[in-house]
Order: C-alpha cells, then sequence, then structure tokens
C-alpha cells in the first residue's frame, strides 16, 4: 500500500515505529514477571536482597532449584496435577463424546429437551455448584481424596456443546454408511466419530487441561492433605512452609509449576489458543 | 410385525446407553446440585446439623446489611468495573496493532502474539507469587525503581484502597492476551473490499478506517469479549486465596472468595449458598444482557 502514496510514506512509517515500540514496551510489561521469577530462581540469597537490580544472575544458585524438590514433594505435586487432570479428561471423553454424537446424529425422544439443558448448564460456572457436591462427597466420605478431585468434573456441559457442534456439521450419509456396513453405534462413536473430530478434540483437551492444572478452588476445598494436592495448591503449601521465604527457592518452585503448561503452548500455540479460546464459548 | 417392534426397542436401548449416564452424571453433578444451593440459600443450615430450619430470606438480608457481605459485592463489582474496560480496550489495541503487523513482518507478530498469550497459560497462582515479589513494598522490583524516580513507594498488598486495584491490575495481565486472540479472530473475518470500499469513500487515515469499519464489524466480538472477560471477573478467587485472603480488614473480599471462606471455612452453609445464588444471578445477567443486545443493537452480518 505504500508504494500507491509515496507521500504518505513517512507518516506511515512513523505510525509503524512508533506502534511497534510500544507493543515491545507492553510485551515486555506482561513477559516481567516471568523473566524475574525466572531471575530470581537462579539468584543466590545475597543478590535477591539488594538494592542492585539486575537480571542475570552473577553466580547461577541452581541449589534454589534442588531446595525447592526437597523442602516439599514438588514432583508430587506435578504428578497430582498430571493424575488429575489426565484422569478428568478420561472421564470427561467417555462421557460426552457418545452424548454429543446421539445429539447431533440420532433422533430420540427428548433430543431437543436435553440440548435445552446443555445450554442452560454452560450459563452455570462450576463454584455455584460446589456447596452441594461437597456436602455430596463428605456423605460418601471421599474428600480429600483424588475421587473428590476428579469426580465432580466427569461430566462437562461444555465438552457435549463442543463435540456435538462438530458431529452436526459431519454428513449423515457418513454415519449411514458405516450402519449399512454393519458397525455398531458403539463402534461409530469411538473408531470414526471421535478421530473426524480430533480438531475439536485437542482444542477441547487442552481447554480442559489447562483449567484443571491451574484451578485452585476446588483442591482448597475438597483436600487437606499434602500428598494428594495439586500443583497450584502445592505451590502454597510451599510459600507457608518456613523455607517460603526464601525467594529463590519459591520462585523456583513456582517456576517448576508454571514450566509444564508453558512448554506446552510453545510446542504447540494454535492448538493452544485455538482451544483456549474455544472456552470463551462456554460465556 | 415383531420385527420393527424389536428394531425400535434396539435403537431405544441404543439411545439409552450413549445418552443414560451422561444424563446421570449432568443431572448429579450440575443441575441437582443448582436445585440444592437455591434451596439450602433459605436455610440456616450448617455443616453437621442434624436438621434443617428455613429462614426465608434472611440470609440474603444478612447478606446485603452486613458489612462485610456488601463489601465482598462492592469490590467485586469495582474489580469488574476496573479490570473488563481496561482489558478490552488494551487487547483491542494489541490485536489491531498485530493484525496489521502480520502483513509486513508476520514473524515479529506471531512472537508477540505468543508473549501477550503466555499469561493465559500460565498457572495464575505460580505468578500471583511472582507478582507478590515484584509489588513487595521494600525489595520489590517495582518500588525500587519507583523510589530511583523518586516516585512514592505505594504498598500495594496492605493499602486498603489499593489492593482491589492491585487485584485488578493482575486480572488485566491475565486477561488481555485471552481477549487479544478473540479480536484476532474477529478481525480475521473482516472482508478486506469493506476498507477497499472505505477507501474510495476517502476514508484515508489508520484512525477513522478503525471508526468507519473495523469498530462496527467487531461489535458482535466485543460484545462477547466483555461478557467473557465479566464473567471472568465476578469469579476472581486465584489471586484473592494466594496474595490477600481477602484482606486486609476485607478490604480485597469478593464474592466466590467470601463464598468459600463462609461455606469451607467456617461451614455456614446456608450464608455461603446465598453468597453462591447472588454470584450467579450476576453471571446470568450478563449472558442475558449479551442475548438482549445481540437481539437489537449489534451489527452482526
Amino acid at each position: 500500500m505504500s508504494g500507491r502514496f509515496p507521500r504518505r510514506l513517512p507518516r506511515h512509517l512513523t505510525g509503524r515505529i512508533l506502534g511497534t515500540a510500544l507493543l515491545l514496551l507492553g510485551a515486555l510489561v506482561v513477559l516481567a514477571p516471568f523473566l524475574w521469577m525466572l531471575s530470581v530462581s537462579l539468584k543466590p540469597a545475597d543478590e535477591i536482597f539488594t538494592s542492585d537490580v539486575h537480571l542475570i544472575p552473577n553466580r547461577i544458585a541452581w541449589e534454589n532449584y534442588v531446595t525447592a524438590v526437597t523442602t516439599v514433594p514438588l514432583g508430587r505435586f506435578l504428578l497430582n496435577g498430571v493424575i488429575v487432570c489426565g484422569g478428568i479428561l478420561v472421564f470427561q471423553i467417555l462421557f460426552t463424546v457418545p452424548c454429543a454424537y446421539a445429539l447431533a446424529q440420532r433422533s430420540f425422544p427428548g433430543r431437543s429437551l436435553l440440548f435445552g439443558c446443555v445450554l442452560a448448564g454452560l450459563l452455570v460456572p462450576f463454584h455455584v455448584t460446589a456447596i452441594p457436591i461437597f456436602i455430596g462427597l463428605a456423605k460418601l466420605r471421599l474428600l480429600d481424596s483424588y475421587t473428590a478431585l476428579i469426580l465432580p468434573f466427569i461430566g462437562s456441559v461444555f465438552g457435549i456443546f463442543l463435540f456435538r457442534q462438530f458431529f452436526a456439521r459431519l454428513p449423515t450419509a457418513l454415519f449411514d454408511a458405516a450402519r449399512v456396513d454393519g458397525l455398531s453405534e458403539a463402534a461409530i462413536v469411538w473408531r470414526i466419530a471421535l478421530p473426524l473430530a480430533w480438531p475439536a478434540a485437542t482444542a477441547f483437551a487442552v481447554f480442559s487441561v489447562t483449567a484443571h492444572w491451574n484451578d485452585l478452588f476446588w483442591p482448597l476445598v475438597a483436600t487437606t492433605s499434602p500428598e494428594i494436592a495439586t500443583p497450584p495448591r502445592g505451590i502454597l503449601y510451599f510459600r507457608d512452609e518456613e523455607a517460603g521465604t526464601d525467594l529463590g527457592p519459591l520462585m523456583a518452585g513456582a517456576t517448576l509449576v508454571t514450566a509444564p503448561l508453558v512448554i506446552l503452548f510453545l510446542l504447540a500455540q494454535r492448538t493452544f489458543m485455538r482451544g483456549v479460546a474455544s472456552g470463551g464459548l462456554r460465556g | 410385525m415383531m420385527a420393527p417392534i424389536s428394531r425400535a426397542w434396539r435403537e431405544g436401548l441404543t439411545d439409552l446407553y450413549l445418552v443414560g449416564p451422561t444424563v446421570l452424571v449432568l443431572a448429579a453433578l450440575v443441575f441437582v446440585p443448582v436445585l440444592i444451593v437455591f434451596v439450602l440459600s433459605f436455610t440456616d443450615y450448617q455443616l453437621g446439623d442434624r436438621s434443617v430450619t428455613f429462614v426465608g430470606f434472611d440470609q440474603y438480608v444478612a447478606l446485603f446489611t452486613d458489612p462485610i457481605g456488601r463489601r465482598a459485592i462492592t469490590n467485586t463489582l469495582i474489580y469488574v468495573a476496573v479490570m473488563v474496560p481496561s482489558s478490552i480496550l488494551l487487547a483491542l489495541l494489541v490485536a489491531t496493532r498485530l493484525h496489521g503487523m502480520a502483513q509486513w513482518s508476520p514473524g515479529l507478530s506471531r512472537f508477540l502474539r505468543a508473549a501477550y498469550f503466555l499469561p493465559v497459560a500460565a498457572t495464575l497462582v505460580a505468578m500471583a507469587l511472582a507478582w507478590q515479589m515484584m509489588l513487595h513494598p521494600s525489595i520489590g522490583i517495582v518500588n525500587m525503581t519507583l523510589v530511583r524516580l523518586g516516585l512514592p513507594a505505594p504498598a500495594w498488598f496492605s493499602d486498603r484502597g489499593l489492593v482491589i486495584y492491585t487485584l485488578a491490575l493482575i486480572g488485566i495481565w491475565q486477561t488481555i492476551g485471552y481477549n487479544m486472540v478473540l479480536f484476532l479472530a474477529g478481525l480475521a473475518v473482516i472482508p478486506r473490499h469493506l476498507y477497499d470500499a472505505a477507501e474510495v469513500d476517502g476514508v484515508s487515515s489508520a484512525w477513522s478506517r478503525f471508526w468507519t469499519v473495523t469498530w462496527p464489524m467487531l461489535g458482535p466480538t466485543t460484545l462477547f469479549v466483555a461478557v467473557i472477560t465479566a464473567t471472568a471477573g465476578f469469579r476472581v478467587f486465584e489471586t484473592v486465596a494466594a496474595l490477600t485472603g481477602g484482606g486486609p480488614a476485607f478490604a480485597s473480599d469478593t464474592l466466590v472468595y467470601a463464598l468459600y471462606r463462609e461455606g469451607f471455612v467456617y461451614f455456614k452453609v446456608g450464608y455461603a449458598s446465598a453468597i453462591t445464588v447472588v454470584f450467579f444471578v450476576f453471571v446470568a445477567l450478563l449472558t442475558f444482557i449479551q442475548y438482549g443486545l445481540l437481539q437489537k443493537r449489534v451489527h452482526y452480518r
């Protein structure tokens, strides 16, 4: 566009330079907590508590990371995060995909009522259901267990909605052909529908895993034992420990807790952004 | 005559095993709990009580007359009122710039996009601790810089008048990237020819192009972004729980944190249920406003 109006070029260029400079400055502010966290996690104590501000440590203090993983069972927290997020995701797929397939590609009495309920369910934040679910788990003596962390999330209204929208766009003829070939409906769901819905499935997986890896509310409510703490809950145990006032190890711990999802994001940015943005549909 | 009946039965059974388990799960984990929380909000039930007494609207009256309860509501509203417009405005600025930049420097545009999005992917509780360290009153890098510049050094988390704005600041930081992605998606579908038409009509500066084409075309996206951000704002919990515990003196107490404290620390289930219902009403209202506005005002193609 610069070729057509050479007279305007300088103004465009100054605008572009100014805009880019502001964007870079903004990005620096957004990245500052990450950079500073990483910097402090690698600094020895005497470099942290000083008025001399510098980003790169004079001496790299790897021992902060050793302190972090030995003061509290940080490895255990991360493993708990994997178990809880993995468990939730597996159950969510098991429950939502067949239901979404039936809603999109089959007709049965009460189908529109069920879909209406799904849409209504999208309105309900988890916090609204927390008290009754907590009481129910307490009565079943299931609190403070992996079950308590996984069970409340096994049915995802949002998952049903997302998969249903995807399946509804697939041609009915495709599924009819599979039926003519003698496939059972269960086989159609798992061997045809789910593989076709891979983009929806990865988006949903990213959404689900980020939501539950980062959640603090429910682990705080439903668990009291550090042995089953998820990463966000665990890092607060660390902070509240005696050693938690040591900023170096604390930031090393925070870095280790943040790292898995950040690395996952950097490896699969496009999928990640689509997945997290799809969560917006929950409105 | 037998065959079609048994076939209908088979089909019915298939529907049942595809849909049935999920219906039960949703009923048990979403719909019944919502009903229960409404009922509990009209009782004075405390965890461990053997019987339940209905007290009508007493819990709601208590919530709206108790200074601490009102504090939680006004704090949440302040948080939303500060966080939502700032986050949307900044995300819009970043997205329009990055959208243009994608044409002359796709690499830099992608890098900046990832940078702004990073807080969305990061674990908020861990990053809250990083913010706590940066905003430490004496040894935090922010205040050290301010002092060096001869500016006052605020007590970000212990100043009662300031703490909710500090949390809103972290909220803005955390949501810009998310909203930027939604705006970029909205910008990507604005047809190129609208800009050409505007150019023909004499709209030449970037500023007027934005107001004649981009802004009206982004109407639905902006509304969507506003509702999502506001919903996230009403849900603020992680930063409060990790950094302030609602303090000092309830100056950063919010609805979800109050619901957590009253329900799961003090086990005042009836009162916490009333807080839950008020929270739910705020969130549901947002969605209804969104539908209402979509019907009426916003340009939609």
